[in-house]
C-alpha cells in the first residue's frame, strides 16, 4: 500500500490522541495491537493509560487475533458526514473482538443489510492518506 | 437495593422539596421567537408566577446550557441573584431529573430555599438560520473543536449517525437477543401520538399507524424517521422549594418522593450492556426512596428520544422484565386509555424535543398530578415518574413525584 494514492478522502481520518499512538503506529504495517494489561491480563478498548477493569498503568501493546463476532449493527442510508456520501448504504457496527474487547467499526460487505448479528467477521486494512490504516471487518469466509 | 443503609438517608428527605411552579414554552410551529435567554427568563418568570413566587425568592440557580462556560453564573447575573446555591450538571437529557434531584437535596439540607431550574434552546430556528442546529452537526462540531477527544478518534472516522445511530447499535442488539421487532418498536411512536392527538400545543397531532412507522425511511436501520424524536424549539422551567414553604404557594407543592441518578458510559461503544441502562440503577434508587413500586405509578413521563429509549427504561424501571418490553407495549398500554399511561403530551416524538427533553417530562408530571390536563388528564393521577435519558443511552435520572396525599 505503501506509496499509493489513496485518492480524495472518502471519511474523517481520525486524529491520534494521547493514548492511541502505540495502535496507529503499528496500522503503518498493518499489524492489529490491542493494550494488554500485564496486572490483570486483559485487553481493553479504547486504548486508555489506565487498565479500566483493574486500574494497572502498565500496559503492554501485543498483536491481536483480528477476528470477532457481530455484536450489533446499523445500515446507514445517510452519510454522517458529507466526503462519505458515495459509501451509502455502509454498515456500523459493533465487533466482539476474540481477545476481548468491543470496538465500533465497518462490516464493508456487497449487501450491509444482510449483515447481522452473531456474524464472525475478519480484520482488514483500510488505508488512509497519510500512511496509517484504518480497522474494518468484513464477513469471515 | 432496600439492604442498603444509606437508602434510610435518602428516606429521610423523602416529600422535604416539592415543585411548586412549572411552565413551557412551545409552539405548534416547532419554532419560537426570541434568544435562548430571553426564552430562559420568560419561562422562569412564567413558572415562579405558577408558584406565585417573585425572582426576589430565588436563592438556588440550576441551569447547564445557556451563555458560554459558565451557565449558572451567567444566567444569575441576568436576572440578578446572588445564589445560596449554584448547580451547572450536565449529563445531556437527563440533566433536568439530575439537578431536580440537586434542588431537592439542596432545599432538604437547608442550603437554598427557592430553586429555579431552566432550559431553553432553539435548534430549528437557528438550523434555518445557518447554524448547526442539534444532533450530529452540533456535537461534531463541539467534539472536534477541542482536544482529540475518544470519540473523535475511535468512532468518527466509522461514520455513525449521531445521535440515532447509536441507539440504532441498542436496537439491533435488543431484537437479536430477545426477538423484539420493529413493529413493537413502532407502537411505541403509535401510542405517543395517540396523546399528541388530544394536546392542541404538540408539534405533530395527527394520529399515525404501525404501516406508516414501517413505511418512513430508515434513519439508522432497525430505526425509522418515525421512531426518532422531533428537532424543536422549546423552553421550560421548574421552581422548587420546602415542602412547609409549598403550603402557601399558588398550587400548593407537587413533593419529590425519590430521586435517583446513575450513567454507565459517554460513548455507545462503551456501553457495558447495549440493552441495559443505567436505569437499572437509577430507576430502582428512586422508587426506594419513595417507597414505591412501579406498580404504584399512575403517569410515566420517560424520555423518548427514539422508541428503543422507551422500551429499555419500561424493562430497567421494572415495569416488565428484560426482553419482555415488545411485548409489553404491544398492546398499546402505553396510549390513552391503556393499562400504563406513559408520555402524555405526545412526547419527545411528538409534542416538541429541543435537544434536552428532560425538563418537559418534569412539566408534564407536574401538570398530570395538578389534574390540568384536560382531555388527556389520566384520572386520578397521584403518583408519577419522570425518567429522563441523556447522550447515547448514557445518563439517566428518575424522579418519583407525588401528590400531598401521597407525602
Ligand atoms: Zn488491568
Amino acid at each position: 500500500m505503501s506509496g499509493a494514492d489513496p485518492g480524495p478522502r472518502r471519511r474523517f481520518e481520525p486524529p491520534v490522541g494521547d493514548s492511541g499512538e502505540p495502535f496507529w503506529a503499528a496500522t503503518r504495517d498493518q499489524r492489529f495491537v490491542l493494550p494488554w494489561c500485564r496486572r490483570c491480563g486483559r485487553a481493553h478498548w479504547y486504548p486508555r493509560e489506565r487498565c479500566p477493569h483493574c486500574g494497572g498503568m502498565d500496559i503492554d501493546w501485543r498483536e491481536a487475533e483480528g477476528r470477532g463476532l457481530v455484536h450489533a449493527v446499523s445500515v446507514m442510508p445517510k452519510p454522517a458526514l458529507p466526503m462519505m456520501a458515495e459509501m451509502v448504504p455502509y454498515t456500523v457496527a459493533l465487533v466482539e473482538l476474540a481477545d476481548g474487547p468491543r470496538m465500533m467499526t465497518n462490516i464493508v460487505a456487497d449487501d450491509p443489510w444482510a449483515v447481522a448479528v452473531g456474524d464472525p467477521v475478519v480484520l482488514i486494512w483500510e488505508p488512509l492518506s497519510d500512511g496509517r490504516h484504518l480497522p474494518v471487518f468484513r464477513l469471515e469466509g | 437495593m432496600g439492604s442498603d443503609p444509606r437508602t434510610e438517608v435518602r428516606r429521610r428527605s423523602r416529600g422535604a422539596a416539592a415543585i411548586v411552579g412549572a411552565a413551557d414554552l412551545v409552539s405548534p410551529t416547532g419554532e419560537l421567537d426570541g434568544s435562548t435567554r430571553r426564552l430562559e427568563a420568560q419561562a422562569i418568570q412564567a413558572a415562579l408566577d405558577d408558584a406565585g413566587l417573585t425572582m426576589a425568592d430565588v436563592d438556588g440557580i440550576f441551569a447547564c446550557t445557556g451563555g458560554t462556560f459558565m451557565p449558572s453564573i451567567e444566567l444569575a447575573e441576568y436576572l440578578g441573584v446572588q445564589p445560596s446555591w449554584t448547580d451547572a450538571t450536565q449529563t445531556g437529557g437527563s440533566s433536568f431529573e439530575v439537578l431536580c434531584e440537586h434542588a431537592a437535596a439542596a432545599i432538604a439540607l437547608g442550603h437554598c430555599d427557592v430553586a429555579v431550574i431552566v432550559y431553553a434552546a432553539t435548534p430549528k430556528s437557528s438550523f434555518k438560520k445557518g447554524g448547526p442546529g442539534f444532533g450530529g452537526g452540533a456535537q461534531r462540531a463541539a467534539a472536534l473543536a477541542g482536544p482529540v477527544s475518544p470519540m473523535v478518534e475511535w468512532e468518527l472516522p466509522f461514520g455513525m449517525r449521531a445521535p440515532m445511530g447509536a441507539y440504532a447499535l441498542a436496537a439491533s442488539r435488543h431484537m437479536a437477543m430477545f426477538g423484539t421487532t420493529p413493529e413493537q418498536l413502532a407502537r411505541i411512536a403509535v401510542s405517543t401520538r395517540e396523546w399528541a392527538t388530544m394536546n392542541p400545543r404538540a408539534r405533530l397531532r395527527d394520529p399515525i399507524t404501525i404501516a406508516d412507522v414501517l413505511a418512513s425511511p430508515y434513519e439508522a436501520s432497525p430505526l425509522h424517521k418515525l421512531d426518532c424524536c422531533l428537532v424543536t424549539d422549546g423552553a421550560g422551567a421548574v421552581v422548587l422549594t420546602s415542602a412547609e414553604r409549598a403550603a402557601d404557594c399558588a398550587k400548593g407543592g407537587v413533593f419529590v418522593l425519590g430521586t435517583g441518578t446513575s450513567h454507565t458510559h459517554s460513548m455507545i461503544s462503551a456501553m457495558p450492556d447495549l440493552t441495559v441502562t443505567a436505569g437499572a440503577v437509577s430507576g430502582p434508587r428512586a422508587f426506594d426512596m419513595a417507597g414505591i413500586t412501579a406498580a404504584d405509578v399512575d403517569v410515566l413521563e420517560t424520555y423518548d428520544s427514539f422508541t428503543i429509549t422507551v422500551l429499555l427504561a419500561l424493562e430497567d424501571l421494572g415495569f416488565c422484565a428484560k426482553g419482555e418490553g415488545g411485548p409489553y407495549v404491544a398492546d398499546g398500554r402505553l396510549g390513552p386509555g391503556g393499562a400504563r399511561p406513559a408520555n402524555t403530551n405526545g412526547g419527545g416524538l411528538a409534542y416538541t424535543h429541543p435537544g434536552m427533553y428532560g425538563m418537559f417530562l418534569l412539566v408534564e408530571a407536574v401538570r398530570q398530578l395538578r389534574g390540568e390536563c384536560g382531555p388527556r388528564q389520566v384520572p386520578g393521577a397521584e403518583i408519577a415518574v419522570a425518567h429522563g435519558c441523556g447522550g447515547v443511552l448514557s445518563s439517566t435520572s428518575t424522579v418519583v413525584l407525588g401528590t400531598e396525599a401521597t407525602r
